[in-house]
């Protein structure tokens, strides 16, 4: 008898465990959206999302968020042009190319890549890939091509970390089929084993995509932060992690909302990119 | 005339020995069978022939193998020349993930055939010649994962064909089929008797008799008896040989 209610407590509280992350995400969906919907509406959600100017201390203030959406978007964009070709090459080598030994040392390496501060990723740009881009574009350094690069970067153990797996878990017997009809083992990782290793790639890079479009500490850094669209790559830009960021500590009463707001548009975009990940994932299950 | 020649061929696993001295001629257009009892290295002689084992980490080769004459081994050998004049069928059927096209014509793109009408013909040539063309002609686009596996398997030697091999090595190409799957294959290795120099390692000691022309019983490394398949099923030389065909072990 004894036995059994123990074995109910401690169902519990496994049960607890197991919905407390549930019961975080329905919290954090809860107060953010309750935050900055109503905001939303009051201002209209056309000049809100569409609005190119964002002048908060004006008088009437002005909310419009579309320059830091393209920001967001167009900094994501460019560092995933620059990060997913590195990355899904260099998971082919570690998988499919390396020697044991070199192994050995790569790995690692890109595991503790994931686990360094984003702030001092941030650092090193400011200090290493800024004054670089000062002396070829001229102006501030802080521009898009600078924070993508930066970006690009830090995808990469997300990238890299899955797509191996991914490569990794293709049947060897494709592999053999391949080599056994004369294919050199290039040829037969190139053209048999990544195509087939192709859904969990595009999940990589889905993931590597949410994380750079939330982003924040690294790219306020070296992004210049000007709230404004941008009609160059070697312009400022303002994300709208950043937009939080920079203004949160001391906005007030519809400013503040606005914030929150942004913060909805951003979570929305998660919400998107989480839901084409599992579009993705289960369409490799059928 | 012998088509493969192997001498002296020795074959280990890191310490395992497992394959001793080899000796065996292959006639041209002639279907060998090996038999012989799980673990005996009759897929390890096969794997051999077109350097599949190079793949294997810690195996290691002495001997010869002649193919018309010239010692595989040597180091002026192409390998990937080697494995499109070798073809290969693997136990498990394993077309790529990809139409049932191109899983045919993968093969010659590999060797440099990019014209489309060429690759048209070749890819209904190797179907035809696999006996599942009629099955499949009017869906060339269709994943190949999503056919049986019997027409998997069928796919596979069509595969293999495409390159227009020399010789087809074909590792149990029955073990993971059912009887009628099974029977479409043995009698399409008959057909391609006329042209190509098949050698399959079969458990099936029914499929060595129906299908080939000459036996290899193998046994703990060593080839035990080679001969005529009528011979050595009727009249076995060697004691063990005639135990293992009886059933009484294996």
């Amino acid at each position: 008898m004894k036995k059994i209610s123990f074995e109910g407590f401690m169902k519990g509280v496994f049960m607890l465990c197991a919905t407390t992350s549930i019961l975080a995400i329905i919290l954090i969906c809860y107060f953010i959206f309750s935050g900055g919907v109503p905001f939303i509406m009051e201002y209209g959600l056309k000049e809100f999302l569409l609005g190119t100017s964002w002048r908060p201390s004006n008088t009437p203030p002005a909310f419009g968020i579309l320059p830091m959406i393209f920001g967001s978007l167009v900094m994501t964009l460019v560092a995933v042009v620059l990060g997913v070709p590195i990355g899904v090459l260099t998971a082919t080598y570690l998988a499919k190319f390396c020697d044991k030994r070199l192994y050995k040392i790569l790995k690692p390496c890109i595991n503790l890549m994931a686990g360094i501060p984003s702030i001092v990723y941030g650092f090193f740009a400011l200090v290493v890939i800024v004054p670089l881009m000062k002396d070829v574009f001229g102006g501030t350094g802080m521009n898009i091509i600078t924070a993508s690069i930066l970006l690009a970067i830090m995808i990469l153990p997300t990238i890299i970390g899955l797509s191996e797996s991914s490569i990794k878990s293709v049947p060897n017997s494709y592999y053999e089929g391949s080599i056994g009809l004369g294919a050199s083992h290039e040829r037969a990782v190139m053209t048999v084993v990544l195509p087939a290793a192709k859904s969990g790639i595009i999940s990589s890079i889905i993931l590597g995509v949410g994380r750079a479009i939330g982003e924040t500490m690294a790219v306020i850094l070296v992004a210049g932060n000007q709230p404004r669209i941008p009609n160059s790559l070697t312009k400022g830009v303002r994300t709208l992690t950043t937009n939080i960021v920079l203004e949160m500590a001391y906005a007030a009463d519809a400013h503040r909302e606005a914030l929150i707001a942004t913060a909805v548009v951003l979570f929305v975009f998660i919400l998107l990119i989480n839901a084409i990940f599992l579009i993705v994932k289960r369409r490799t299950l059928n | 005339m012998d088509k493969i020649v192997i001498r002296n061929l020795d074959l280990y696993y890191d310490d395992l020995h497992a394959l001793k001295n080899i000796n065996m001629d292959i006639k041209e257009k002639e279907i060998t069978a090996f038999i012989g009892p799980s673990g005996c290295g009759k897929s390890s002689l096969l794997k051999s022939i077109n350097r599949m084992n190079d793949l294997v980490e810690g195996c290691r080769i002495t001997g010869e193998i002649l193919l018309d004459g010239k010692n595989i081994f040597d180091n002026d050998v192409d390998v990937n020349v080697l494995r499109k004049r070798i073809g290969m069928v693997f136990q498990k059927p394993n077309p790529f993930p990809m139409s049932i096209y191109d899983n045919i014509a993968y093969g010659p793109r590999t060797h440099g055939i990019k014209n489309k009408a060429a690759l048209d013909e070749i890819v209904e040539k190797s179907l035809r010649g696999a006996a599942i063309w009629d099955e499949v002609k009017d869906d060339l686009k269709k994943n190949a994962l999503r056919l049986s596996g019997g027409q998997q398997q069928r796919i596979c030697i069509a595969r293999a064909l495409a390159v227009e091999p020399e010789v087809l090595l074909m590792d149990e190409p029955t073990s993971a089929l059912d009887p009628i799957s099974t029977a479409k294959i043995e009698e399409l290795i008959q057909q391609l008797k006329d042209k190509y120099t098949i050698i399959i390692v079969t458990h099936n000691m029914q499929q060595a008799t129906r299908v080939s022309d000459k036996t290899a019983f193998f046994l703990t490394g060593e080839v035990v008896e080679f001969d005529e398949t009528k011979k050595l099923f009727s009249v076995p030389k060697d004691k063990r040989t005639e135990d293992y065909i009886t059933g009484r072990f294996g």
